[in-house]
């Protein structure tokens, strides 16, 4: 019967700077349905995290309900995890955060978890700029409970049910800028040379780094009149641009035209380059972004690639105040500082 | 690059690393594949058929397979084939029913075959079932060449070799045993339609110009007639302080041998460095676990007799020097010589081929190093009707070489017997066979075994150095056998690729746990190479390039390093990756129908 994965990888492959094997960021043998983009997007997660240097143990992953909130279990078997509950993502995620603002926060959630039930939830923590990557896996339908259309169903897309879907679906990219996220981007689990570094930036980016990957469900919406089929998206798909991450440390030592390049540096000094496609596009202006995202819609386009982009944004700690040391490590000493502590504060409002 | 042409026979076979590098090309995986299930006797048929020998090759082979084996290169050991197949021959049925059939009636060809060796033993076992009239001549009083008089017992029992060549002699070789053929003219005079030779190289090399070689002549002895004194009995003892000159796997025979006939003091001394020693690693290892120093990097300069005694040998010291071409030469150090006392000194310093007998007017061609001209296709002498094969063709070099050219002259003597073109060869025997069972299940076991090579248990040395007759490796048991077995990536199961139904969604990428599998714009084959995911820097392993996918792009597949696990097929949701089984059977005479 099908075996799990073999436990050996190619030899000529070494471990990466932080000296962790692509081994240290795997998970368990998928279950999802043969095909399923959720499946690349997962890889495509190991491959960012393993490039990116990122120790496993440093990663906390949490994800709700669905196809999708099932991945964790496929990917960084050496993190943290939890599966909450359904469209609650954000709130564990928020929870964790405060506690321990050190780690990296991988949220993972679908288009039912994130555009229904977890609607709310979704547009909050955005709001807030909690610093967390929120990874959507998108694929238009309910797969888990045989492939009802979903809130990011386009309409008139077609499922394996066979009738046209009637409600106007969601942009979640859209949602997210006007929310305020500082950094939206749009994948397709079928390209991962672009999917690849914009997880890659979306780790190293401070604040809430929306990415909905559109990924086809191959047993329930993959027909050719679907709009989040492997056929439609290949035919429909435009991307921003070609997208590279250059990670702090390292040199940038390709020379580029000004003209064609946007250069965006992140908050820890890495830089993200976008080759632009199109000459009046800036990907740190709201508004443009905005249209750009309107303009593909009326097209029947899919717009790819690193959408909106603001370095300098402040997250959640920034915008409350809270203190520089990670909560969880205050101790009661710290929060109940005593007596004459309180009376100093009281002598200032003598 | 052109998509990759599957259909060539070659192509897959050249993915069955272990079978490509076997000159007998045995279907390795097949047979360990039957271990598993214990049909061991099927396994030793398989072995049977293709190399001849399994209850020999699974002990004293030369495994050329071993080093190719996929598994050494993602795990350091290749899984231990050649011990596999003594593990068929130790616990297979009686067999003798599972034998090919010897027509009564003959096909009014004879044949004569000089040497009892492996190649025309070989020889034999493929014409006999054709009708052919064979007589067999040696020299000795059974047959088996230099697999009996110069393999020790102690690798290589009697009863195995036997045994196995045995089931030839009984299949109704009309063999002349103690008859040395003296003369070519003999033999042809009697009429044969074809004459086979494979005569071994049987005079080995002597250092004759080495200053105290002639005073000391009666304690110096060439190392393959001392085996083979040994082996027919003249030679019961050695001396207690030997010296073995000589890096390749006699001189090992030699010093393993003299330390069971009463050598205390063994050592083997070579020339050359360490590393390119030619014997097997194994014997090397072998005889260091005798307690036999070997000794490298000294060129012997004379020997020393005393008193109508050897008391001992003088060598220069060196270091090997390589020029720009690699080409390498051995230097003095300049330090005095250096004094080795000895008793007994053993020469396994090379072997080289003679045809005293044959005389010069023949019409055979010989070239300068001494050997028949051959056509190396078809193993055909410059005389149409005479062929050669195993050392006495090219020189010295191993027993499944042997059997090969053994498989490779039958089939030309058969040819040309029959008067059908020469020119080309025959085509070999493949199948695909489909592995698929059911959902994500197969008919192979495609669980990647993680354990490491399994050691041989031997018999304690305090034993086997006691008696030259016991052998010194049990064999692996049956439950061990299975589990090393399991070790066999299965490299006849290939991956088969279906352009047309692929919907690039990348699950064979993402599941392959070695990173085979690229979906990328073609190029040519360098830059291919460079461009996968890891590139693919194994020069000889193939890349598997398909037709164009709907995007364009192409599917490459590095051969390298495949685990043949069945993942991209068991994650494919179209259909489009197959577990195909290859069976890759080289011609034999008996099935050339073309």
């Amino acid at each position: 019967m099908s075996s799990s994965r073999p436990g050996f990888r190619h030899p000529d492959l070494a471990p990466n700077e932080a000296g962790y094997t692509i081994k240290d960021y795997e998970g368990g043998a998928s279950t999802l349905c043969a095909g399923c983009g959720h499946d690349s997007i997962s890889r495509a997660i190991v491959q960012a995290f393993f490039e990116s240097n990122v120790p496993p143990h440093q990663v906390a992953k949490i994800s709700g309900i669905g196809c999708s909130s099932k991945t964790p279990a496929y990917f960084l078997g050496k993190s943290h995890g939890f599966n909450s509950v359904h469209g609650r993502m954000p709130s564990i995620a928020t929870g964790a955060n405060m506690a321990n603002k050190d780690l990296v926060y991988l949220g993972v959630s679908g288009d039912g978890d994130t555009a229904s039930i977890g609607a709310g939830q979704f547009i909050h923590v955005i709001r807030r700029n909690l610093n967390m990557i929120y990874i959507i896996m998108n694929n238009g339908c309910y797969g888990l409970t045989k492939g009802q259309d979903s809130a990011t169903a386009d309409k008139g897309s077609i499922s394996r049910k066979g009738a046209p879907n009637l409600l106007e679906s969601i942009d979640l990219c859209e949602i997210a800028i006007q929310m305020g996220a500082s950094f939206v981007a749009r994948g397709f689990s079928g390209d991962k040379q672009q999917l690849i570094p914009l997880i890659k930036a979306a780790i190293r980016h401070k604040g809430t780094a929306v990415i909905d990957v559109i990924s086809p469900c191959v047993t329930f919406n993959n027909t050719p009149q679907s709009t989040k089929s492997y056929q439609w998206v290949r035919e429909h798909s435009e991307a921003t641009g070609t997208f590279d991450f250059i990670p702090l440390q390292q040199e940038i030592v390709a020379s580029y035209n000004p003209g064609e390049i946007a250069a965006i540096t992140l908050h820890d000094g890495s830089i993200i380059h976008l080759h632009k496609t199109a000459e009046d596009f800036d990907i740190t202006n709201r508004r443009k972004s905005l249209d750009a995202l309107e303009e593909a819609r009326e097209k029947h386009h899919i717009l790819t690639g690193a959408i909106y982009v603001k370095p300098d944004g402040q997250d959640t700690h920034d915008l409350l105040s809270i203190s520089d040391r990670k909560l969880n490590s205050l101790d009661k000493e710290d929060l109940c500082p005593g007596n004459s502590v309180l009376q100093d504060i009281n002598d200032q409002y003598r | 690059m052109k998509p990759t042409d599957i259909n060539h026979p070659e192509y897959f076979h050249k993915v069955i690393d272990c079978q490509y590098a076997c000159p007998a090309h045995t279907p390795v995986p097949e047979y360990i594949r039957l271990i598993t299930e214990e049909r061991y006797t099927e396994a030793y048929m398989i072995n049977w058929e293709s190399n001849v020998f399994p209850g020999i090759l699974g002990r004293v082979c030369d495994r050329p397979c071993e080093p190719a084996c996929r598994r050494g290169r993602i795990q350091k050991e290749a899984v231990a084939i050649c011990r596999l197949k003594r593990v068929t021959a130790d616990n297979k049925g009686d067999i003798t029913q599972l034998l090919p059939k010897v027509p009564k009636e003959k096909n009014g060809k004879k044949i004569a075959l000089i040497g009892g060796g492996p190649t025309s033993l070989t020889v034999a076992r493929d014409l006999l079932p054709l009708g052919y009239e064979i007589d067999l001549y040696d020299d000795q009083n059974k047959a088996g060449g230099f697999m009996r008089s110069q393999v020790p017992s102690f690798r290589l029992p009697e009863d195995i070799l036997d045994e196995e060549v045995g089931y030839i002699i009984n299949m109704g070789v009309n063999a002349i045993f103690n008859h040395r053929v003296e003369s070519l003219k003999e033999i042809t005079d009697k009429g044969y339609d074809a004459v086979f030779i494979a005569t071994g190289a049987p005079k080995g090399r002597d250092l004759a110009d080495l200053p105290g070689r002639q005073e000391g002549d009666n304690f110096i002895h060439i190392g393959i007639d001392w085996l083979a004194g040994v082996v027919f009995g003249h030679i019961t003892s050695i001396k207690k302080r030997v010296l073995v000159l000589g890096g390749g796997n006699t001189a090992m025979d030699c010093c393993r041998t003299s330390r069971r006939l009463g050598g205390e003091k063994v050592k083997v001394v070579v020339r050359s460095p360490k590393e390119e020693m030619k014997a097997s690693p194994w014997e090397i290892e072998d005889a260091i676990h005798e307690d036999i120093p070997i000794l490298d990097n000294h060129v012997p300069l004379e020997f020393v007799v005393e008193n109508g005694r050897l008391a001992g040998m003088h060598f220069d010291r060196v270091t090997p020097q390589y020029d720009e071409e690699g080409k390498r030469s051995l230097v003095s150090t300049g330090e005095p010589p250096l004094f080795m006392e000895c008793d007994e000194v053993l020469l396994a310093v090379g072997q080289q081929n003679a045809f005293p007998w044959i005389e010069e007017d023949s019409g055979i061609v010989f070239n300068k190093r001494g050997l028949p001209e051959l056509n190396p296709d078809t193993l055909q002498s410059s005389l149409p009707n005479i062929f050669f094969g195993g050392d006495a063709a090219f020189g010295p070099k191993n027993i499944i070489t042997a059997v090969a050219h053994g498989h490779q002259a039958a089939i030309s003597i058969h040819r040309f017997l029959q008067g059908r073109d020469m020119t080309s060869q025959p085509s070999p025997t493949t199948s695909l066979t489909t592995q698929k069972v059911g959902f994500n299940d197969w008919m192979y076991d495609n669980t990647v075994s993680s354990d490491f090579r399994f050691s041989v248990p031997t018999r304690d040395k305090t034993k086997t150095l006691k008696d030259r007759l016991l052998e010194v490796e049990l064999g692996f048991n049956r439950e061990v056998g299975k589990k090393e077995a399991y070790r066999c990536l299965n490299c006849d199961v290939q991956t088969i690729f279906d352009a047309s139904t692929c919907i690039e969604c990348d699950a064979c990428v993402d599941i392959c746990p070695t990173n085979c599998i690229n979906f990328i714009e073609n190029s040519d084959e360098l830059s291919l190479r460079k461009s996968l995911s890891i590139p693919a820097n194994n020069l000889e392993q193939s890349l598997y390039v398909s037709e164009p996918v709907k995007t364009g792009k192409v599917m490459v597949k590095d051969e390298n390093v495949c685990l043949h696990c069945g993942l991209c097929a068991e994650r494919c949701p179209t259909g489009s990756w197959e577990m195909l089984k290859y069976i890759y059977q080289s011609p034999k005479a008996y099935n050339d129908n073309e």
